[in-house]
């Protein structure tokens, strides 16, 4: 046992490419049992696009579908609802009013009444940005118990978070963004959720 | 940057006054002495530990997406080969992983064979490592019942069966085992639960006492030289070297060689030519059904030839029973291996020549009865199966008194350069 | 080491030396290849016209099968789909189950792994080995499958063979001209088949590729993945290798 004569420079680098190499081997083989936890073919499919029939869909009345176990709701406004959504008198009073957090909606539902071309039909994710309950919707403008001045929207009875007619969040409330607007397209009075149009 | 070694030292300091973390990795890494003439052989523990990590790691992902229900069950295997990312290699890392486990315990064992490591002071050694592979063989039996195919399921119909030669108890043992007149997804779910938790608990505590008994006493050597005997004047073993980083390190060539074995049938060859996966497994299983030819998988197959070999009455026993007597006979005789070797010496290297034929006989004999387990029994096999599974009990049974009546060679007291 | 090298070969070889008890039936042969997507994709289109509505492919999903196969969801959703299902659902049929059996004798089983149960070479075998036998129920018989409970579904394309095809075995050529002699497989039709023999047997080397792919839909990134871990493991050894010769040095 003596180290005699041993070339020191030699060895550590010899042990240090060894480590190097044992460590990306060690990766490699993270590689697989990381990814597995990926969402798999059965979720993808499961949660592939759904197809809603909104053609007879009534203003106010609230229509709730499913993506990846999700609820979805899809509602009709009316033009003065969206008069409202575009008004300062709204606006001044939420967070985040022209929806520039661009995570929580498409491209193209960048608009006051976010939804497609600023249409009628909003399609939410209904859960709350919050802890992820699912707000219900108090369409009318009038007093409710969680606020004297409601001019509708959607409250979250878990924890008091209160979201405008188009899923915008009011400032003071424990939700942090807006409720997300799915990607979808709508074609002849069908909704198809979880698919952008023009994608194939 | 002593600051830093000042700070790590003292936190070091605080850990061992509360957890004798310096002292075990001393006893068990840096200044435990392996004997340096130990050869490639003694790569299969090491071998078997990366084996065992191996299934319990493939083996925790796979339980994430396997269903164990006998509507289920076969499709959600299918569903991991497909649908799950990653899931068929994690899958062919466990069904391949099961093969080499036991080939590298098996190739360990014989290990200990040929040097007598199971000599004393080696005989609990030897006892936890038989015990480790008793629930080994239990834990591989369960594990194939849970892809639920057609041999899965009439593997377990024909093994349980086996229990129903127990005299007067024996019909009701097998109900008792199955939870139903026959295999089902009753049988299914109990040996789910033993699969993946409750043999892999008692395998890892085992593994666990086989090292710390290993520890007390230290490696044996080729040459069978016990190196506590010559120390210096510090009391390091004159023939030992450091664990690590001479036995942990130095290991690794030899841990890539196995592992490119390994690989090149997990990812080119995972069923293995059928004896790793066998075909009719790739159907679900059906109690009307039989599959052509029922077969264990091989590294039951000693045991199944010595199983079948027996088709005759012997006095009031029936060839049923003796059967089972037989088989259980063969791994029984393994554990008092340790009390039949009456030779003064361990290694077959100063062992006569007749400890040495005995050897080889019967390592041929292991080797041929595993094939033998495999195939249909013709006329020829049957007699194949029962001159070696006399040739395989004649290699203990006639121990004691070759390993006494042989002319050993004088083993040097230091190991030769 | 070299020694260890050797043993070790000589160790893992021997198991595979013996062929897992070999087939009673001499079998046509068949060197199948999963890179060939056009093969792959007119054996699918066989297998969902001609097999599909009483085979189901059950642990299999369309999606997989098309982007595999390298056809848009367009052209498989209109001429490889023929229910409702989703694009994203797996392949099963609406077969009764008992009907079928009281029509077949067993209900026809899943084919999705019969490729990895049965072998290439048995499937190219028995696609080819229907053959005339007015004993039978459906008026065919196989010669690997003694007695099948299914009629000859491919009769048009193949027509009808008047006796029990012979396998084809090593072809013979005639010494002085070179041309084949005997060759084996189906020596006269009762029924003329609207595909030559040539085209047939190509038919079938489509079908059975499909099939092949079908049962383990990852084998060619299981071997493409499996050079890439050897080519590492051998970096691993030569680099450890060297290290562990330079520690030795310490051993005397």
């Amino acid at each position: 046992m003596t180290q005699e004569g041993v070339n020191q420079g030699r060895r550590r680098f010899l042990g240090a490419a060894t480590a190097a190499v044992g460590a990306v081997g060690a990766v490699g083989v993270a590689v697989p049992f990381v990814g597995s936890w990926a969402p798999n073919e059965k979720a993808k499919a499961v949660g592939g696009p759904v197809k809603v029939d909104i053609s007879k869909v009534e203003e106010g009345r609230l229509l709730r579908a499913e993506w990846r176990g999700k609820p979805i709701y899809i509602l009709k406004r009316s033009p003065k609802v969206l008069e409202t959504l575009a008004s300062e008198e709204l606006k001044s009073l939420l967070l985040d009013p022209d929806s520039e957090t661009s995570s929580q909606q498409p491209e193209f539902a960048q608009n006051d009444a976010r939804s497609l071309n600023g249409s009628d039909i909003l399609i939410l994710e209904g859960v709350c940005t919050h802890l992820g309950c699912a707000p219900a919707l108090h369409y009318e403008v009038k007093a409710e118990p969680f606020d004297a001045n409601w001019m509708g929207g959607f409250f979250c009875p878990c924890h008091g978070s209160k979201f405008d007619l188009a899923g915008r969040v009011f400032n003071g409330v424990p939700a942090p963004t807006n409720l997300p607007v799915p990607p979808h397209f709508i074609e002849d009075g069908v909704a198809t959720i979880g698919i952008e149009g023009g994608e194939a | 940057m002593s600051k830093t070694k000042q700070m790590a030292s003292d936190l070091m300091a605080w850990v061992d006054a509360r957890l004798p973390v310096t002292s075990a990795y001393e006893k068990h890494m840096s200044k435990y002495y392996a004997p340096k003439n130990v050869n490639w052989w003694y790569v299969f523990g090491l071998l078997a530990m990366v084996m065992f990590i191996n299934q319990i790691l493939s083996g925790i992902w796979l339980t994430m997406s396997y269903v164990p229900s006998g509507e289920e069950a076969f499709a959600s295997v299918e569903y991991i080969m497909r649908d799950v990312e990653w899931g068929w290699l994690i899958r062919y890392m466990h069904s391949t992983g099961a093969s080499f486990f036991f080939l590298v315990v098996y190739l360990h064992m014989f290990r200990g064979i040929l040097y007598g490591s199971y000599q004393k002071p080696r005989e609990l050694i030897w006892l936890f490592g038989m015990l480790v592979y008793l629930v080994m063989m239990a834990e591989g039996f369960m594990g194939y019942i849970l892809p639920w195919g057609n041999m899965s399921y009439w593997g377990a119909q024909v093994i349980i069966s086996l229990f129903g030669a127990v005299p007067y108890i024996g019909e009701g043992l097998t109900e008792w085992i199955r939870g139903d007149y026959l295999i089902s997804g009753i049988t299914l779910n109990r040996f789910f639960a033993l699969h993946v938790i409750a043999l892999p608990l008692v395998l890892a505590l085992l593994i666990v006492l086989h090292i710390l008994a290993l520890h007390e006493v230290g490696s044996n050597n080729p040459d069978g030289i016990e190196i506590k005997k010559k120390l210096d004047k510090y009391g390091v073993p004159l023939d030992g070297v450091p664990f690590h980083p001479y036995f942990t390190i130095g290991k690794i060539p030899y841990v890539a060689i196995f592992l490119m074995v390994f690989c090149g049938v997990l990812f080119f060859f995972p069923e293995g030519g059928g004896y790793f996966i066998e075909k009719p497994n790739f159907e679900p299983a059906n109690g009307l059904k039989t599959p052509e030819h029922i077969a264990p998988v091989w590294y039951y197959g000693a045991f199944y030839a010595m199983l079948r070999a027996v088709t005759f009455d012997l006095f009031f026993i029936d060839a049923k029973l003796l059967g089972v007597i037989v088989m259980a006979g063969a791994i029984a005789i393994l554990f008092v291996l340790p009390w039949l070797d009456r030779s003064p010496v361990k290694s077959w290297r100063y062992k006569g020549w007749m400890s040495k034929v005995a050897i080889v006989l019967f390592a041929i004999s292991f080797a041929i009865l595993t094939f033998l387990g495999t195939q249909p029994a013709t006329v020829l096999y049957t007699y194949m199966a029962q001159f070696f599974t006399v040739v395989y009990f004649a290699f203990f049974i006639g121990m004691p008194f070759y390993t006494k009546a042989e002319k050993c060679k004088p083993v040097p007291e230091r190991i030769p350069e | 080491m070299r020694k260890f090298l050797t043993s070790l070969v000589i160790i893992l070889a021997a198991p595979f030396s013996i062929a897992a008890g070999g087939p009673s039936v001499p079998l046509d042969h068949i060197d199948n290849d999963l890179t060939d997507t056009a093969s792959l994709q007119s054996g699918a289109k066989l297998y969902m016209n001609y097999c599909w509505s009483c085979h189901a492919l059950g642990y299999a999903r369309y999606n997989r099968v098309a982007r595999d196969l390298n056809i848009s969801e367009e052209l498989f959703t209109e001429f490889l789909m023929f229910n409702e299902d989703k694009f994203g659902d797996h392949m099963s049929n609406s077969v009764p189950v008992d009907d079928a059996k009281r029509w077949f004798g067993t209900a026809p089983p899943d084919l999705t792994l019969v490729a990895r149960l049965r072998g290439t070479d048995w499937l190219n075998t028995y696609l080819r080995g229907f053959y005339e036998d007015e004993s039978r129920p459906w008026g065919v018989n196989n010669s690997v499958f003694k007695d099948v409970g299914m009629p000859h579904v491919l009769l048009e394309l193949q027509g009808l063979c008047a006796e029990k095809p012979e396998p084809l075995g090593e072809a013979k050529y005639d010494p002085l001209t070179g041309s084949v002699i005997t060759t084996g497989g189906c020596q006269s039709y009762s029924i003329e088949g609207s595909m030559s023999t040539a085209e047939y047997d190509e038919a079938i080397y489509d079908l059975v590729n499909f099939l092949d792919y079908m049962g383990e839909p990852t084998k060619l990134d299981r071997i493409r993945l499996g050079w890439m871990v050897l080519g590492f493991l051998l970096i691993l050894f030569i680099v450890s290798w060297l290290y562990t010769r330079e520690l030795n040095k310490d051993i005397h």
